[in-house]
């Protein structure tokens, strides 16, 4: 029974230098399998008397415990060794870019166009677009803006025949909508309209956004509240806004609005214009079958890309229509 | 507009500064667009006076002067031709600073010592006349800061007027205004009837009484027109922007920017018989005072002799009528002409005069009178003459109506949103010229001036009311009323959602002009005549695009050739085509795509883009719709016709989709294949709306199957032949691979395909399947040919 102490003390020293999974299980085998070296030693139990046998059978049942217990600590050990070894093995360069596509983005004049939309659908108005090939009646006539009209060299206009142009201003859509509904109505008619016209601060092609409000009781007052808000919201910042006098055939009393934008040297608001507006003229109403005298209303129009422009600070007009990729994946 | 704030202050003179004034004007509705000191910035320039001239002993051009300054006589070298004595120039001293920093110094020019130097207008910033010194009149105080005597504290103001405010070309008319605003009585010069001294006056026909509703003509004789203008007129001209000519065109364009009527001067010598005014007649020409000459056409009024057309009314007079030196005799006109006749006239022969801008604003049509009487009396103090009687030739019945509008206090409340007493309302009526000729019950009867062409409506009356109260003292209030409850399609998609999609497949949105190069829409829509544009902007922007990949090829040649080889853009907008006699406005979705499908970096490789990842991308984009779509062969003349492929829902066309055809890429100089894909916008957008369908409990079974089909046999036609057979319960068939090789034989091409079935309500047993796995192999063998690979 000496040996018992001896088999422990060397398997220990087995246990303690195995160093696989594999090795381990055969010193396992090796001690404590049914042939094993500690199991064998039961078989000694046999030339011992009754009395000596629970002593000694309990020994050898500690000497197995203590080589399993340690077999088992081991084998904790290498396991954890090796899922250490393999996680290692399998780390990777988190750091390299993914795989897949890139993302593209919206041009900045949808950008803006969007918010513009947003505000106005969340204030209750519609969206209505149209053609933007026009007849003479809904882009001028309709519109208060007849042949001789000294308004109609603010506009220049492209020409297909002398009947037959293309839009310049989205207000005709205004004209069909009212002509084809009843008031209430509240819509805005974004989209494209041309001017014959192109220079550093000109492009043939631009967009707008022209808003109506037709109600039974709605005023200047009213017209106010709604261009002001919408310019603070879309320019995020509690600016000063001015209405300044001006004149457009469609709308009487007319006006332009001003921002602040900056300061002058002088420590005086520099003003800027970002939007023209007004009352709808009687005569609008009469060629869209309103009652004038039962109905008023309010329009509005401003330019999409010079909002565009002084939002993301763009500095030329004509880049929004060279579509230059370096231009447009700033706006994603 | 340009006018001399100083002029203007002659008339009526508000306590507040030049900022301040032009501030008020622009709140008022005339923008001021500009203003500009009426001369460059110096100092230490004095009236100087010549008192000899002697030639420069080592310089041809040279000459050395004696210049008087007010304290003493100094010796000035000077190389200007009409230095002479006895002239009265602008002498800027020794320690003088010109415009730009330039100081006088004492000098020696070819060694005669100069102290000072005697300068031109240009050289003072007053205009860009390089014609010697300026001149100044005999009677100006030598010695006296030249900034005094010609008061040059002074700024041109430029404002912008509306179309509508052609009361305001003029100082009488912003006088008018400044004088609203501020409160101020208005005052201008005296205008009194000259008298005449002969009894010769025109002869005056107007044929077309409707053009011309007045025209007044008076006879100047014994005029000299060597005078010229006085410096004072000059310089308000020029501080007006107008150029001084000689005294005849100078006093005419004072009398039109002092009160706003255009007037004109005729040779009388010229005149052959007498004036008419009438339309003229087709292809008569006229040579214009530019020295233009001009082909008249039969709509244009003019005024005529006996024998010729002699200007064209309202716009521009002819040369050979008009005055010059020698002239001895003038017929002065001053009319009155109707808007719409002259509307557009002046641009038509490419002009656009002081005259023609306000006649077709519309002038005052009762202020020919006092205009003629003016310039007879400014006329007659400059270069003399004898006057006639004026003749007036009008037709009252095609003058403008006389108009009362009538305005109710309780409209100017509603439209304002604010009530404005009945005193401020009838102050600031008045005080604009308008003249109350009634108190009625809820308002007043309202009489419209002749110079207020512009107002014949309530709503006319209120802008004023609203302009000069301020807009920016009425009040902000929300708008009330009714929000409809509007219907909202879940079926149909928002473009927005189709735009935020195509984002996120790395596609770039592009706007691209609706006008394009009729070149490059020919290569790709080679059988329809574009719409063209009467007037383009240019021939490169001409046509209205039947298709979107116009502009979208000008785009990816325009970046490639700018070292971007991936180039993935969409574009929605509307493609124009010729119906008929009507015109199809279709709304489009396009794409264009040429370089790597995905980045290039380690692990996206570097491959290119091919048809069938574009057309990945569209079969996702049509899930996302919820519509079906089916990709048939098909021809295009833009795209390669083994890659094109047309787009049909439940039987229309809906679009195409393909690789550009490689002749067309190549006339458009660009590189690489490149997909492109067209869409009806409005013909994909509404889907449907899901509807639930039990989940089935019972397991699916999968078979496989590897055929062997001819060149000629598409996928499609597998597909449609072995969903016939496979029975409702077929939930999926899928290829999982092609492969063409030559153990196949020329053309043909092996598919295999797995198919899927499965019962909502029990299992489907082994010989089920193989039933109608098996009648899906006949099925192929029988009606396309197939055989089944071993």
């Amino acid at each position: 029974m000496e040996n018992l102490d001896q088999l422990v003390q060397d398997g220990l020293a087995a246990v303690e230098s195995a160093d696989s999974l594999q090795a381990l299980d055969q010193i396992r085998v090796e001690y404590l399998g049914k042939k094993g070296v500690i199991t064998q030693q039961a078989k000694t139990l046999g030339k011992l008397s009754a009395e000596e046998r629970p002593a000694a059978g309990q020994k050898i049942n500690e000497a197995k415990g203590q080589v399993e217990q340690a077999i088992n600590a081991r084998r904790t050990d290498l396991e954890r060794a090796a899922i250490e070894q393999k996680l290692a093995s399998e780390s990777i360069d988190v750091t390299l870019p993914g795989r897949g596509q890139d993302l593209g983005g919206l041009h900045p004049v949808t950008r803006t166009l969007q918010r513009i939309e947003q505000f106005f659908s969340r204030a209750g108005y519609t969206v209505e677009q149209g053609p933007e090939i026009e007849d003479d009646y809904h882009n001028f006539e309709a519109l208060n803006i007849p042949g001789h009209h000294p308004a109609r060299a603010m506009h220049d206009t492209f020409y297909f025949n002398p009947g037959t142009l293309l839009r310049t201003h989205t207000s005709p859509v205004q004209i069909r909508t009212m002509a084809d509904g009843k008031p209430p109505f509240r819509m805005i008619c974004p989209g494209r309209v041309y001017r014959c016209d192109s220079d550093m601060t000109h492009t043939p092609m631009f967009h707008q956004v022209e808003g109506l409000l037709v109600e039974k009781d709605v005023s200047f007052a009213d017209l106010k509240s709604t261009v002001e808000e919408f310019l603070r919201v879309f320019f995020e910042r509690d600016l000063e806004v001015r209405f300044r006098p001006s004149y457009f055939p469609f709308t009487e009393p007319s006006a332009e609005v001003d921002i602040e934008w900056g300061r002058e040297e002088d420590g005086s608001i520099k003003w800027l214009e970002v939007m023209g507006c007004g009352m709808v003229h009687p005569k609008v109403f009469e060629h869209c079958g309103i009652d004038a005298e039962e109905y008023r209303g309010f329009a509005f129009g401003l330019g999409v890309e010079r909002l565009a422009m002084l939002r993301y600070g763009v500095n030329d007009l004509r880049m929004f229509f060279e579509n230059d990729l370096r231009f447009l994946r700033q706006f994603r | 507009m340009k006018f001399s704030e100083q002029w203007l202050r002659e008339w009526v003179n508000p306590a507040n500064g030049t900022q301040a004034l032009m501030d008020q004007i622009t709140m008022a509705g005339l923008e001021v667009d500009g203003f500009e000191p009426v001369a460059g910035k110096f100092s230490g320039i004095v009236v100087g006076e010549v008192v000899s001239v002697s030639p420069h002993p080592d310089a041809d051009k040279l000459r050395v002067c004696q210049v008087r300054n007010g304290t003493e006589t100094v010796q000035v070298v000077c190389g200007a031709p009409n230095v002479r004595d006895g002239l009265k120039v602008p002498f800027a001293v020794v320690g003088a600073v010109l415009p730009g920093d330039f100081k006088i110094k004492k000098a020696k020019l070819r060694g005669q010592p100069s102290e000072g130097m005697l300068c031109s207008e240009s050289e003072l910033g007053l205009s860009d006349s390089h014609d010697g010194l300026m001149e100044l009149p005999d009677d100006a105080p030598v010695g006296q800061e030249l900034s005094e005597f010609l008061k040059l504290n002074d700024v041109t103001i430029d404002v912008d007027l509306t179309p509508n405010r052609s009361d305001c070309l003029s100082i009488k008319g912003i006088a008018r205004e400044v004088g609203v605003l501020n409160s101020l009585v208005v005052e201008g010069p005296e205008i009194l009837p000259v008298e005449a001294v002969h009894s010769e006056v025109p002869d005056i026909a107007v044929k077309d009484p409707e053009g011309c509703p007045r025209y007044l003509g008076r006879i100047l004789r014994n005029v000299d027109l060597s005078i010229e203008s006085p410096l004072w007129m000059q310089e308000k001209l020029r501080r007006s922007g107008v150029r001084s000519i000689d005294a005849a065109v100078d006093v005419t364009n004072y009398v039109m920017l002092e009160l706003g009527q255009p007037l004109h001067a005729f040779d009388r010598k010229e005149i052959e018989g007498g004036i008419v005014v009438r339309r003229a007649a087709q292809g008569e020409k006229l040579v214009l005072l530019d020295g233009q000459e001009v082909e008249l056409t039969k709509d244009t009024l003019v005024i005529a002799d006996h024998a010729k057309p002699i200007a064209i009314a309202g716009v521009m007079g002819g040369e050979h009528s008009g005055v010059s030196e020698r002239t001895r005799d003038l017929i002065l006109e001053a009319a009155y002409f109707d808007p719409i006749t002259l509307a557009g006239k002046a641009r038509h022969y490419g002009l656009h005069t002081d005259a023609s801008h306000r006649f077709e604003r519309g002038v005052d049509y009762e202020l020919a009178r006092d205009a003629m009487e003016r310039a007879t009396a400014l006329l007659m103090s400059i270069v003399g003459g004898e006057p006639g009687n004026i003749v007036e030739v009008v037709s009252k019945q095609d003058l403008p109506e006389d108009r009362t509008v009538d305005l109710r206090e309780t409209r100017v409340a509603d439209v304002l949103g604010l009530e404005i007493d009945r005193t401020t309302v009838e102050e600031i009526l008045t005080r604009l010229g308008l003249h109350i000729d009634k108190l009625l019950k809820d308002g007043w009867r309202v009489h419209v001036p002749s110079f207020r062409p512009d107002i014949s409506i309530e709503e006319d009356l209120i802008e004023e009311i609203g302009r000069i109260y301020g807009y920016n003292n009425l009040p902000v209030t929300e708008p009330t009323g009714s929000l409809g409850l509007r219907p909202q399609e879940e079926a149909v998609r928002p473009v927005s959602a189709i735009q935020n999609y195509f984002v996120a497949c790395g596609y770039q949105e592009a706007i691209t002009y609706s006008f394009v190069d009729p070149k490059v829409q020919n290569l790709i829509d080679p059988e329809r005549d574009g719409i063209a544009l009467a007037n383009p902007i240019s021939s490169d922007l001409s046509v209205m695009r039947s298709s979107l990949w116009s502009g979208l090829l000008k785009t990816v040649a325009y970046n490639q050739n700018r070292q971007q080889p991936r180039i993935r853009l969409f574009e929605t907008g509307l493609r124009f085509i010729k119906d008929g006699d009507r015109i199809d406005q279709q709304p489009m979705l396009s794409g264009v795509v040429a370089g790597g499908q995905l980045p290039e970096n380690w692990a996206n490789g570097r491959r290119n883009a091919d048809f069938f990842d574009v057309k990945g991308e569209l079969e996702v984009l049509f899930q996302l719709l919820g519509i079906e779509v089916q990709f048939l062969a098909s021809q295009h003349p833009a795209l390669h016709p083994g890659q094109t492929a047309e787009l049909i829902r439940d039987g229309e066309h809906v679009g195409w989709m393909g690789t550009l055809h490689p002749q067309v890429q190549k006339k458009l100089e660009l590189n690489g294949t490149i997909l492109m894909f067209e869409l009806f916008l409005n013909s994909v957008v509404s889907g449907y709306v899901p509807n639930f369908k039990d989940i089935s409990k019972f397991p699916e079974v999968r078979r496989d199957l590897a055929i062997i089909i001819g060149g000629d046999v598409g996928f499609a036609d597998v597909e449609r032949v072995a969903k016939k057979r496979a029975g409702e319960h077929l939930t999926a068939l899928r290829a999982f691979d092609v492969y063409e090789g030559e153990s196949l034989g020329e053309g043909n091409r092996s598919l295999a395909l797995s198919l899927f079935w499965q019962h909502p309500e029990r299992t489907l047993n082994e010989e089920e399947v193989h039933s109608l796995f098996n009648g899906v192999i006949d099925a192929l063998r029988e009606e396309l040919g197939a055989t089944l690979r071993s």
